[in-house]
């Protein structure tokens, strides 16, 4: 069994920013693994580890620059990985979930995966979509927000967890071939080792244009547009106590005091 | 092309959640704007009360599709889109929740709409504007949304609930669905009981990814000790395994309301904020001054809280 991995490098915006028309200003950006695919590449690498995966492979729709956050999942166990990019998705601020589907559903033609796993969202736009979208797209079962997995490759059913509001879980069993799209808490991720990250060096990053997987510009023609950003309008009416951490700690000791929780 | 509005609502276990009442008030909002009608859908479970429940003032039409008790992807899909392909509706409203992550993206794709997740608000004037936000609530964006037709999905509890009596035309809408599909719902499962119900707490101290590493967690339970405190979580802490899931509060967690809540090191993410905006008192610790947690916080230290938690645990001590 093939297991695919989207895999994507999301920004994170710095505790100071500015904002420059639609975006944060590259300086205060620093970029990550985005936290949801990390637990989808651990359980695909647990897949290969207990038997039912043979190869794990990862997609990342993203510039060269996200080739360091790719040899991290390369370093904790993927096989290969496939990146789309092309210089039209440079001037595109926002991709929606749409463009993203159609850029999957071609790697996913060519790949031929019979599991896929994605991130429930990811860090940056949170849209939340892309996972569900793909698996209609492509005709496969899906599965959102999936927090255990009990993989039966003889039967080829996925009994999952979902994770629902509220601390109830719901118990579904999913035919595959299927997206699932992984919630955070599923398993442990592992930190790459040392060796792990020597033995990424060596591993296949396949650079991928458009053109090489079938499409043309057409196929990137987003439906969404950012016209603004800005930050939040804080309607804090918080109290914000000044002073050293002995003053402040002070402070707020009195407030629990007076609010009679603690003596 | 109708300048009508589609809601859908949600249930579960036999009662419709918060957010189909909410999404009655966004897509009132919308309607007005559009100058259509509301509808709203609900599938499986026991339609004919859920629609008497839903016909709030502001609904047009409900149109009940009665397949399944109990929420299913793929009927929900062929719902909404056999329903659209009747009224042609200029907006599919969805929740953004759980359930609505499991099939509002595939209704999207389906019936080709562009599609805008978890809206906090939007506009209507000759196109669709909506307010969503990004990296981790630390921005609020714009949006405008090409095409004439879209779907949106929106988040919980940023509109109010419709309330009032209306006076909607109820309908069975009978939707040929064909349920010979590939996922099926075996069970559900409560999680997070235990020891200690943090929910009847009066005071929690909860801890998120601030404190770092498990090692410095004994620091928060000497805290949690001296002011005879609840210890709970954010989800990043459950998550690693360092405290139990009974500890977690949030949307996924448990909803708390104790008279104080000290966040330390949390960020103030929506699920997480979810489970604790109704306490009584909010006081936040973080590093951060633009956290959205001070957003919604009556007291707050802007600081390290290993500065911070030692001075508090002498205070009390
Ligand atoms: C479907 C779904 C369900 C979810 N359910 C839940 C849920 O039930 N509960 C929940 O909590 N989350 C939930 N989440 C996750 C949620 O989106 C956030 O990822 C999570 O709440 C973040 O936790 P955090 O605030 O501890 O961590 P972060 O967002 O990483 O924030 C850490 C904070 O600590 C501050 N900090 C860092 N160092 C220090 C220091 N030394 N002193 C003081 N402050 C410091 C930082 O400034 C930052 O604000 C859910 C997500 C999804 C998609």
């Amino acid at each position: 069994m093939k297991v695919l991995v989207t895999v994507k490098e999301v920004a994170e915006v710095a505790d100071d920013f500015e904002i420059e028309g639609t975006e944060v200003d590259e300086r205060y950006l620093e970029y990550d693994l985005n936290e949801w695919d990390d637990y989808a590449v651990e359980e695909a690498v647990q897949l290969k580890e207990d038997g039912p995966a043979d190869e794990v492979v990862t997609v990342t729709i993203g510039p060269e620059r996200s080739e360091e956050t790719i040899r991290m999942a390369l370093a904790k166990g993927a096989d290969r990985a496939v990146r789309v990019w092309d210089d039209a998705l440079e001037d595109v601020d926002l991709l929606d979930v749409e463009t993203k589907t159609n850029l999957l559903k071609a790697v996913v033609e060519e790949e031929d995966p019979d599991l896929v796993l994605t991130g429930v969202q990811s860090g940056d736009d949170t849209f939340g979509a892309t996972g569900v979208s793909l698996a209609d797209e492509i005709g496969f079962q899906w599965g959102a927000v999936v927090n255990a997995l009990d993989f039966d490759a003889d039967e080829g059913v996925a009994h999952v967890h979902r994770e629902l509001e509220g601390g109830v879980e719901e118990l579904t069993d999913i035919d595959v071939p299927a997206v699932l799209t992984i919630q955070t808490g599923i398993n442990e991720p592992r930190y790459a080792s040392l060796r792990g990250i020597r033995q990424a060096q060596s591993k296949e990053i396949a650079p991928k244009s458009l053109d090489d997987i079938g499409l043309d510009a057409d196929a990137i023609e987003s439906d969404l547009t950012l016209t603004s950003m800005y930050e939040p309008e804080s309607e804090s009416d918080a109290e914000i106590f000044e002073g050293d951490a002995s003053e402040t700690a002070g402070k707020l000791a009195e407030v629990l005091r007076e609010k009679g929780v603690a003596e | 092309m109708s300048p009508d509005v589609l809601a859908v609502a949600e249930h579960r276990r036999g009662e419709l959640r918060d957010v189909s009442y909410e999404l009655l008030t966004a897509g009132r909002q919308l309607a007005d704007a559009t100058g259509g009608d509301l509808h709203v859908a609900v599938i499986g479970g026991d339609t004919e009360s859920f629609a008497e429940e839903l016909d709030r003032e502001g609904v047009d039409a409900i149109h009940t599709v009665s397949e399944g008790e109990e929420f299913n992807h793929d009927v929900y899909v062929q719902a909404v889109e056999a329903l659209h392909g009747e009224l042609d509706p200029q907006v599919v409203l969805m929740p953004n929740s759980v359930n609505g992550l499991d099939y509002a993206p595939a209704v999207a794709n389906r019936l080709d709409l562009p599609l805008a997740t978890d809206a906090v608000d939007f506009e209507y004037d000759d196109g669709l504007t909506v307010t969503r936000e990004m990296y981790g609530s630390k921005v609020e964006t714009t949006v405008e949304v090409g095409g004439d037709q879209y779907a949106v999905t929106i988040r919980g509890a940023e509109w109010p609930g419709a309330e009032g009596v209306g006076d909607a035309d109820v309908a069975e809408f009978d939707a040929d669905i064909d349920t010979d599909t590939g996922s099926t719902v075996t069970g559900f499962e409560e999680v997070g009981g235990g020891d200690v119900d943090i929910s009847e707490a009066d005071f929690i101290v909860s801890i998120g990814r601030g404190i770092e590493e498990e090692d410095n967690l004994p620091l928060i339970e000497d805290l949690v000790e001296a002011t005879d405190a609840t210890l709970a979580s954010s989800r990043p802490i459950v998550d690693s395994g360092w405290l139990p899931k009974n500890r977690q509060v949030g949307q996924s967690g448990k909803v708390v309301t104790p008279d104080v809540y000290l966040a330390i090191g949390i960020s103030g993410a929506v699920q997480h904020v979810a489970g604790m905006k109704g306490s009584d008192t909010i006081i936040a610790v973080n590093t951060d001054p633009n956290a959205p947690i001070f957003d919604i916080a009556d007291y707050g230290i802007v600081g390290d809280l290993f500065d911070v938690v030692p001075e508090l645990i002498e205070e009390f001590e």
